[in-house]
């Protein structure tokens, strides 16, 4: 409606298309349009190829008054990506599937550690999917314990996002009751805001990188739910504080919990593939 | 540089809403990111810029309004607002905190032509 007078339609064109689409005869050709007199023609410049001033999106000219309108956005920005990740997360429920998102820097040791993890669990279903920049060598390395692994190739890409996994998991046949780990690229800023679908963050940080990565990147360290120090048996080697690490991750996560492990010696291993098979039997209850 | 990503999911609420709401332009887009969302505004800004060319969001104004970091103080019991992830609780000094808010990353309205 015409806020400035009241009358419907904002121009001659609108309310001759109404008019054809109720009688059935939208197939009239645009002329015709500009044949109709139509009262606002003659009224305040609504219609004709005259002076349009009243056609801004406002749908009124009042002197003095911009054409430009706010809109009441509202919503997420990464509202697309947490739409993937919400019918990931679905998918994978629906199925009593076990999902984690590894994130970590870069040598951290993941992929070590899931060989491990891998071989621990023996019989269990699971999946992989691994995120690099570049190369396939991390999936040809959980390829060769058997286990399936999809790379996904993130190009120039900071981090893994919902899609990708979507489509990752389009290609993986995963039994009811798997566990599907995600490792993320190795990037301890970026992956902390894109939600895949994962039932948990895992953050893997290893003994040699300092007691204060935590403090530097303190969005990942609070994002996760668990936090696994990785590489202990370097620790005597290269004069770190292990309980300094513990108390650096609870400053910027009070309630992370915190395993130490070696994926090499296998020190610690036990514990994490506990934390694993707790939480797939809390997806199947 | 995920604030690239971040710019791409700007320009797509704008473009579902340019067409949903039928605007050919817009003038000023206004974002909300709290203080614990990880994101760099300065990297924001210019990753905007070159994602918005082409859309019908170019040349367009970003305004960010940056909303304050919430967190709870274990060591206190009060919920706090701290300016930083690992700041002290502002009442007891006490350095267990675990965010309630801050992580947010919203467009709150544009205006369009």
């Amino acid at each position: 409606m015409c806020t400035v007078c009241g009358c419907s339609g904002h121009s001659v064109e609108d309310q001759f298309r109404a008019h054809l689409a109720k009688t059935g005869q939208a197939s009239a050709g645009p002329l015709a349009v500009l044949a109709q007199p139509v009262h606002e023609a003659k009224h305040h410049n609504h219609g004709h190829l005259d002076i349009h001033v009243g056609l801004g999106p406002a749908g009124t000219e009042v002197p003095g008054m911009s054409q430009a309108r706010l809109i009441e956005i509202e919503t997420d920005i990464l509202s697309k990506n947490n739409g993937y990740a919400a019918r990931n997360r679905a998918a994978l429920s629906g199925r009593g599937i076990l999902a984690v998102n590894l994130v970590s820097s870069p040598g951290s040791g993941k992929t070590t550690l899931l060989c491990r993890t891998i071989e621990m669990l023996g019989r269990q279903p699971l999946a992989v999917i691994e995120g690099d920049q570049q190369t396939t060598n991390d999936a040809d390395r959980i390829r060769a314990t058997g286990a399936p692994a999809i790379q996904v190739n993130t190009g120039k890409g900071c981090h893994l996002d919902g899609r990708m996994v979507e489509q990752a998991l389009g290609r993986l046949d995963l039994a009811h009751g798997a566990m599907l780990f995600i490792e993320n690229v190795g990037n301890l800023v970026c992956p902390a805001s894109f939600d895949l679908g994962e039932d948990a963050k895992v953050a893997i940080l290893s003994v040699t990188e300092g007691e204060d990565k935590p403090l530097k990147y303190p969005d990942m360290f609070a994002a996760a739910m668990i936090a696994i120090l990785n590489k202990v048996d370097l620790a005597p080697h290269c004069d770190v504080d292990l309980d300094l690490y513990e108390a650096n991750l609870r400053r910027v996560n009070p309630t992370i919990e915190v395993l130490r492990v070696s994926a090499r010696t296998g020190e610690g291993m036990q514990a994490w593939i506990d934390w694993l098979k707790r939480g797939l039997a809390a997806k199947g209850a | 540089m995920h604030e690239m990503s971040i710019a791409e999911g700007i320009r797509g609420v704008i473009e579902d809403a340019a067409r949903n709401n039928g605007f050919s332009r817009v003038n000023r887009v206004r974002v909300e990111i709290g203080r614990f969302a990880g994101v760099e505004t300065d990297a924001l800004e210019f990753a905007f810029d070159v994602v918005m060319r082409g859309s019908v969001a170019e040349g367009a104004a970003l305004d960010i309004i940056e909303l304050p970091g919430r967190a709870l103080c274990y060591d206190c019991g009060e919920t706090v607002e701290i300016k930083d992830r690992l700041d002290p609780c502002p009442d007891c000094g006490g350095g267990k905190l675990l965010a309630q808010g801050g992580d947010e990353m919203r467009i709150k309205d544009m205006e369009v032509v």
